[in-house]
């Protein structure tokens, strides 16, 4: 199933776009549901206060984890939740689950949902894989007839074998995650709500778990899953959404919602570090900017035409042959570019104090559609080179055209014939 | 079906097999389901009991088994027990562990269900399944060690002298009285310590005078000596006392009265019955309404 791709846009205009469905019909339809849980002042009351004091009303507050949300998630689609501890997002989930019950709104699906949103629920620490297994299934509403056809299944995929009759209690916590994904993987719902856990386990392992994931996609499973993982959203999900103190904050296309998650998170995006100003030089960057072939100054650009990343030094001492450098990044912090001076021309010249200098690199635009930040930077040449100045992420630019996928649109020639 | 003209979507159709999610239930709509849960659960603390100690089940029974030690001794030995002279305190040393042995269920049953669902969080919290099978299942663990203890209740029974009877037959219709007030006190102490944390403490007391108040140390023939005909309709008002006795009575020997014959007739066990009854429908009442917010309540 291919990722849906949209346009980035800079507002989240595609949300209403984003609510309607990828194709096919839902599986899970919710329909203004929300959610209030009462807290009370007092944790527990006792029975004799209430013998006691029959006509006191218990003081509470209200808390509205789930706040009049609507969607609908289609057949076959991998639906990821996201948003900060106390958003609602496992709320929602546990509603669905049928866990919690709404106050308001509906919710239906189509299809058998697994009973299970949290890997390990109900292990015993005191029986062994064998017994767990067996239990855990039964819990899934698998017969025990079934779960025991099923067992040596579930124990090769964890690679358990000869640990079958060892009770969980002396199992390391890497070899519990293994059979807990076992377990819950074995089921044959339809629908499965999959809270927090993906990948888990060593490397191979969770390689394991990422072709069962997408095993599970092919199959046309319908998959809700809540994560603080941007990497497994971006991975998996044909959509998600961004959950905020109850609300919906924002639906689309898991990349964007990432984004938006991390500004949420970090009020900036991940690797943004606070401006770094090189003070003690004296040294400034003033001013930067992407420029297109014509030399005009865009925030904005199309693939194909030539894309230059420019900026203005102001420095503030004597510098002998100094190097530039604009750093090229995606929102998520993945370095595509650094292009250096020192790399490119053989001797950048001598500057004295109080002049200004413009720096310009151009490079082909073979971006795939996103936003991009420029990071620029100057600084003294030679080894263990001192930064002079820089600036993280000083201006962006969106870039517009087709994707195939990947992170770059490299020119491709293809060729296909008979061999 | 995208659409940009509306603030909200129309909702698509969903597939004809669709149905609403409901919130959590005492019992849910999978019978099958709801059974194979609470049997599993049963099991499962069984087996842990098991096979959890080196003695294993054996520490399930010392406790009854050291109790009946103490009070036997004390009260054949020390006390004023003696069988020769009362018909009804023959084999009083059986009709004694046949009455522990039932407290034993009940007290297993109760007191274990009052934490239960509590206890079991993390279930509760994450799994979608009928609320009721938490404490079914405690009352289920409970009848697998009645179940066990009322084997050597038997054998203790045959080796001071008594003879099978055709009254054995009632022994089921018995135990089942036992096991609906048990089942009824569960539902409703489970799902009340949600609340009020200070159950557990006042069951503990309110369980030890329904040991004292029941037909457990002391022969019934005590009891109606001592009680007026008022008072002792009060007495055969608690459950247990009316099947204490029966037990005694069916199992154990005909030489102490059935519950019917302590008060003069059957119909006057009217009032205990009812309470049976009333209990269990105050407890299923009880949990079913706490059922749904269980979870979020814990």
């Amino acid at each position: 199933m291919p990722l849906s791709t949209t346009a980035i846009t800079d507002a989240p205009a595609s949300t209403q776009a984003m609510t309607a469905l990828p194709g096919g019909p839902p599986a899970i339809s919710i329909d203004a549901v929300s959610k209030t849980f009462r807290l009370p002042h007092q944790q527990y009351s006792t029975l004799k206060e209430r013998v006691l004091h029959p006509m006191r009303s218990t003081d509470y507050d209200e808390l509205h984890a789930v706040k009049d949300i609507s969607l609908q998630i289609a057949q076959g689609e991998f639906f990821g939740i996201v948003g900060r501890n106390g958003s609602g997002k496992s709320t929602l989930l546990k509603c669905i689950a049928g866990i919690y019950g709404v106050d308001q709104g509906r919710i239906s699906i189509a299809g058998r949902l697994s009973p299970f949103i949290e890997l390990g629920v109900g292990f015993n620490m005191d029986l062994t894989a064998r017994d767990n297994v067996l239990i855990n299934a039964i819990m899934l509403g698998i017969s025990r007839r079934q779960a025991r056809a099923r067992f040596d299944e579930v124990i090769a995929f964890a690679e358990l074998e000869e640990f079958v009759d060892l009770k969980l209690k002396n199992y390391s916590s890497g070899m519990l995650v293994r059979l807990a994904f076992a377990t819950a993987i074995q089921v044959d719902a339809e629908i499965l709500l999959i809270d927090e856990v993906l990948a888990v386990g060593d490397a191979a392992f969770q390689q394991k778990c990422f072709e069962q994931f997408f095993r599970l996609k092919r199959e046309g499973k319908t998959i809700v899953f809540v994560s603080h993982d941007m990497y497994s959203v971006e991975r998996f999900c044909n959509r998600a959404m961004l959950m905020e103190r109850g609300d919906m904050v924002q639906i689309g296309d898991p990349r964007t919602i990432g984004r938006a998650y991390h500004k949420l998170n970090f009020g900036q995006l991940p690797h943004e570090a606070p401006t770094v100003a090189q003070a003690e030089s004296g040294t400034s960057i003033a001013d930067a900017w992407f420029a297109s072939t014509t030399g005009e100054r865009v925030t904005s650009a199309s693939q194909e035409d030539a894309l230059s990343m420019c900026f203005e030094v102001r420095f503030g001492e004597d510098v002998e042959n100094p190097v530039f450098a604009a750093t090229l990044r995606t929102e998520l912090g993945h370095t595509i570019v650094v292009a250096r001076s020192d790399q490119h021309a053989a001797s950048s010249g001598s500057f004295k104090a109080g002049e200004s200098v413009l720096a310009s690199f151009a490079i082909p635009n073979w971006l795939t559609p996103s936003r991009y930040l420029l990071t620029p930077s100057v600084a003294r040449e030679g080894t263990g080179e001192r930064t002079l100045a820089l600036v993280e992420d000083m201006t962006s630019v969106v870039v517009h055209g087709t994707t195939s996928g990947g992170i770059l649109e490299l020119p491709v020639h293809v060729k296909i014939e008979r061999a | 079906m995208s659409t940009s003209s509306g603030v909200r979507l129309p909702v698509p159709r969903l597939a004809p097999s669709s149905h609403r999610v409901h919130g959590p239930s005492a019992l849910g709509s999978d019978l099958h389901r709801f059974w194979s849960l609470t049997f599993t659960l049963a099991r499962t603390e069984f087996k842990l009991r098991f096979y959890g100690s080196v003695l294993g089940y054996v520490w399930t029974l010392v406790r009854p088994l050291l109790l009946f030690g103490v009070l036997w001794v004390f009260f054949t030995k020390v006390g004023h027990v003696n069988s020769q002279k009362d018909p009804g305190e023959k084999f009083y040393g059986a009709q004694l562990l046949g009455s522990i042995v039932l407290f034993t269920f009940f007290a297993e049953a109760t007191t274990g269900a009052v934490r239960s669902v509590v206890d079991r969080e993390n279930l509760v919290r994450k799994i979608h399944f009928p609320r009721l099978v938490i404490p079914l299942s405690v009352v289920l663990l409970a009848l697998f060690n009645l179940g066990l203890n009322l084997i050597v209740v038997a054998v203790f029974a045959l080796s001071a002298g008594v003879h099978p009877m055709l009254s054995w037959l009632e022994l089921p219709l018995i135990i089942a009285a036992l096991i609906v007030f048990a089942t009824g006190m569960a539902m409703l102490l489970s799902a009340m310590f949600v609340h009020f944390r200070d159950i557990q403490p006042i069951w503990e007391v309110l369980s030890q005078i329904l040991f004292y108040a029941s037909p457990v140390i002391i022969s019934i023939q005590t009891v109606i000596l001592r009680l007026s005909p008022t008072m002792l309709h009060v007495y055969m008002l608690n459950p247990l006392a009316v099947i204490f006795q029966q037990f005694r009575h069916a199992m154990i020997t005909n030489a102490t009265p059935s519950a019917g014959a302590v008060l003069g007739s059957w119909s006057s066990l009217v009032g205990a019955l009812a309470i049976v009854v009333a209990i269990f429908a105050i407890g299923f009442a009880v949990f079913n309404r706490a059922a749904a917010r269980i979870a979020e309540n814990l």
